[in-house]
């Protein structure tokens, strides 16, 4: 009401302003943003880091307990869990962005178009993502990866695949409730095409609840690789990813040897509470309704 | 005194500290009186009956003050006293009546919760009051409407459940809340009409809140004018209304539309610029011949318009005026080339333009020429965008601008239409509804249209703020020689700008004419019905009048 003042500050070239902003309000986005900054950090540079060859045995040094010269221990053919828990960050990162990219644009353009339209486009790829979100999306993606072939693409497309739906039904909603709004109609009227509308206009609108899909989607799709890998699909050993090193770790737990699966598992466990966090941080960023 | 309310003072707790809604008022209500809150959006009206009600929204608490029902102190009754209260002794109708209701239970069914909640009714006996309640609202058939969904219900209808809902337990205070904002003119008069009788009937006391004088100084023996959480003005309505005292009431009484207003005289006194040179010429401009529209409705086809025929000349003003579902939208959507029409013809400047699909008329030359202003500027702008990229999108894609010259072009706009230009970085969300209007005009008339379609463009601002908007019109005409189509309900704002008024009911032309004859003396029943279910606020006394009535015959 008497507030006439401070919104000047988020005009132009306000984005880092508003980044930093949105980094302040919230402690947790700040957070969560530090640990992606981590993750990516070690996505980039870990393997050019780590202390140890994430492939070299030494089977003299075969299941160390954590220590000053192995931070994370040994796993049973001597290679260093630390290193190899960074450096399969890499992997694991880039399988899920990949996979979330992916369905993120075919979702939205299907998604886009069923909602802009309407009709039976609109009701054929509804029933088609019904289709998908019936199977145990976990037990479709061990299908898809073991139809097409054991490979680190196919692991990708296989977690895209059961991930567009989620995509197409949100923008299908978000684009469905503003086809008839003024803004859409004024667009036309100032000589948008259809596509155009749609592209420019609406389609924008639906980003900040996209975001909140992309970050929560991002975790499931890590967990969903590491899933695929643990139950030896995907990523083949001696490669380090931290699906695999769970599933190998897990023998040895009974024996006492924890430290083998434990902080992979601890990694894909900050990982996926690391991109759930960031969703709200990413939505407020991308929201110029936040920008007061 | 029945409720009194000292120095009441309710703040809400915000990212940006604590705002003060309402700053200290202090109000009396008689048994059986009627006091009208009268004020503009932001003014507390609805934040102090919620407060009354203790039914704050989370992070608005009284931080001073008291209120006294019946004895009993509301700011520290417990909240299962509260309970008890509201309902049986204060009750309350919403805005929208839809909302207020539930919709996937039977309205019968909801009165039965109410009779039953507050121990009016047995099992046994609540279906009987809950038509009982029914009949009393005067719904017909009432044995019937028990079944029915809010769904299967016209506004006016809803409304009427969500007053038999609040009367059910006989409650001693009634507080409603903008009851009639949304409804058509015929219902709100409807409403209004039965709602002061049942009060009257049971010797009720109520409180109307509400952004219209003229509603309320008709139906109200007591006035409250609020701005910016205050009171400024307490009075009987007749003399708030006739004789205001306060500058801000001044300005409001001015602003309402009435029978013999100009569009100038809504404006402050101090602030009326001379009215602009305006000469309609004999030219036609656009002509309408017998244009329909049919949709394919679930029930068979639903004909919207019915075939309507009439001419817009050059630099006239045409109003056209129904009730929802008259088919004014539809025509108004027709005519812009949103949509197509089944039949008839649309001829701009001698070009039918109804032999070009919708689809493609975006790519046509007159596209340009023919825009339209839409109803919810809110609505009509992208929240993505900002202010001047807005302005500058049909300068962009239809005028082929960029750079200096689509900023130049930009600026020139919000200069014509009053809005600063360091608002044009700001995204909608960050202006006000005024100013949301100006830049829906500005980027309606970017293109220099020579013909407009302003639907109900004053439709969702607040009084003083629609008077600077009409007036913004009436400069705009006579600068640029724009035709309008004015499409609205109110008879009273569109006779402020137009030459001629169309009514429409039921997708049909009923009345046509110039705009002093229809509105002096209007010759279709339904016209007379708009007419006189117009608010109609005592007459007032003014020594100002005349001499604005003067200024406007120059």
């Amino acid at each position: 009401m008497t507030t006439a003042t401070p919104t000047s500050v988020s005009t132009q070239g306000g984005l880092w302003a508003h980044l930093v902003y949105v980094l302040r309000d919230n402690p947790v986005t700040l957070l969560s943003f530090g640990l992606f900054a981590f993750f990516v950090g070690s996505a980039l540079f870990g393997p050019y880091l780590v202390p140890y060859d994430p492939l070299t045995t030494n089977a003299a040094q075969a299941l160390q307990p954590p220590s000053f010269s192995h931070w994370f221990g040994t796993d049973n053919l001597g290679r260093d869990v630390f290193s190899r828990v960074i450096v399969a960050t890499r992997l694991d990162l880039s399988i899920s962005i990949a996979a979330v990219a992916l369905s993120f644009v075919i979702g939205s353009v299907l998604g886009a178009i069923a909602g802009y339209w309407g009709g039976w486009l609109d009701a054929v790829l509804n029933r088609v993502f019904d289709t998908i979100m019936a199977f145990p999306l976990f037990v479709l993606a061990m299908g898809i990866v073991a139809a097409l072939g054991n490979t680190i693409e196919n692991i990708v497309y296989a977690t895209a695949i059961i991930n567009i739906p989620f995509y197409a039904r949100l923008v299908r909603a978000e684009v469905n409730i503003r086809r008839e709004s003024g803004f859409a109609l004024a667009a036309r009227l100032s000589g948008n095409s259809h596509w155009r509308v749609l592209a420019f206009h609406i389609f924008p609108n639906a980003l900040p609840p996209m975001m909140v899909q992309v970050s929560l989607n991002l975790g499931w799709a890590i967990l969903n690789a590491a899933g695929l890998s643990f139950i030896g699909l995907g990523v083949r050993p001696p490669e380090p990813e931290w699906g695999i090193m769970v599933a190998q770790g897990a023998d040895f737990v009974v024996s006492g040897h924890w430290w083998v699966a434990l902080f992979p598992g601890l990694w894909l466990m900050l990982a996926v509470f690391t991109f759930n966090l960031m969703g709200d941080g990413l939505r407020d960023i991308v929201d110029p309704r936040r920008r007061t | 005194m029945m409720l009194s309310i000292k120095d009441l003072a309710v703040g809400f707790r915000t990212r940006r500290g604590e705002v003060q809604a309402v700053r200290g008022i202090s109000l009396e209500l008689a048994k059986g009186e009627t006091l009208g809150i009268v004020g503009e959006s932001g003014s507390g009206k609805s934040v102090t009956s919620f407060a009354l009600m203790r039914i704050l929204d989370a992070g608005g608490s009284i931080t001073a003050g008291e209120v006294t029902y019946s004895g009993i102190d509301l700011r520290r009754a417990s909240e299962r006293d509260m309970r008890t209260i509201r309902g049986r002794e204060i009750s309350m109708i919403f805005q929208n009546p839809r909302a207020a209701l539930n919709p996937i239970r039977k309205v019968g069914h909801q009165i039965e919760d109410v009779l039953r909640q507050h121990a009016r009714a047995t099992r046994g006996d609540a279906r009987e009051k809950a038509i009982q309640a029914l009949r009393d609202v005067r719904i017909n058939d009432p044995e019937a409407r028990y079944h029915a969904y809010p769904f299967e219900l016209s506004g006016g209808m809803c409304q009427r459940i969500v007053i038999a809902l609040a009367l059910a337990c006989d409650p001693r205070l009634l507080i409603a809340d903008e009851p009639t904002t949304g409804l058509d003119i015929t219902t709100q008069k409807a409403v209004m009409d039965l709602s002061q009788e049942l009060i009257r009937e049971r010797g009720m006391a109520s409180i109307l809140i509400t952004h219209d004088l003229g509603l309320a100084a008709q139906y109200c023996d007591r006035l409250a004018v609020m701005k910016d959480g205050e009171i400024v003005e307490t009075g009987p309505a007749e003399a708030v209304f006739a004789n205001p005292q306060h500058t801000y009431t001044c300005r409001l009484v001015e602003a309402t539309p009435r029978p013999d207003a100009s569009v100038r005289s809504l404006l402050p006194a101090d602030r009326r610029p001379p009215e602009l040179e305006y000469t309609p010429s004999d030219q036609p401009l656009l002509e309408v011949r017998d244009l329909r529209k049919t949709f394919a409705g679930k029930a068979g086809p639903v004909r919207a318009v019915k075939g309507i025929s009439f001419t817009v000349n050059q630099g006239q003003s045409v109003g056209l005026v129904g009730e929802s579902g008259c088919g004014k939208s539809t025509t108004s959507s027709m005519l812009v080339r949103l949509l197509d029409p089944t039949e008839g013809q649309i001829l701009y400047q001698g070009n039918d333009l109804a032999q070009i699909p919708a689809e493609q008329f975006g790519k046509h030359p007159l596209r340009g020429d023919i825009q339209l202003v839409f109803q919810d500027a809110t609505d009509s702008l992208n929240p993505r965008h900002n202010a001047g990229d807005c302005i500058a999108e049909p300068l962009r894609r239809l005028a082929g601008l960029r750079g200096k010259a689509l900023r130049a072009r930009v600026e020139e706009l919000a200069e014509l239409t009053g809005l600063p230009a360091n608002l044009l970085s700001r995204f909608p969300h960050q202006l006000s509804g005024g100013q949301k209007a100006r830049v829906g005009i500005a980027r309606a008339i970017a293109l220099d249209p020579k013909f407009l379609i302003l639907d109900e463009p004053t439709a969702a601002l607040d009084v003083s703020i629609q008077a600077v908007i009409l007036n913004l019109l009436a400069d705009l005409r006579a600068r640029l020689g724009m035709s309008y189509l004015f499409v609205s309900h109110d008879l009273n704002v569109v006779r402020l700008l137009c030459d001629e008024v169309i009514v429409m009911q039921d997708g049909e032309i009923v009345e046509a004419g110039p705009a002093a004859q229809v509105m002096t003396a209007p010759a279709h029943p339904y016209t007379r019905a708009l007419l006189s279910a117009a608010p109609r606020p005592p007459e007032r006394v003014l020594e100002t009048e005349p001499l604005a009535e003067v200024q406007s015959a120059l």
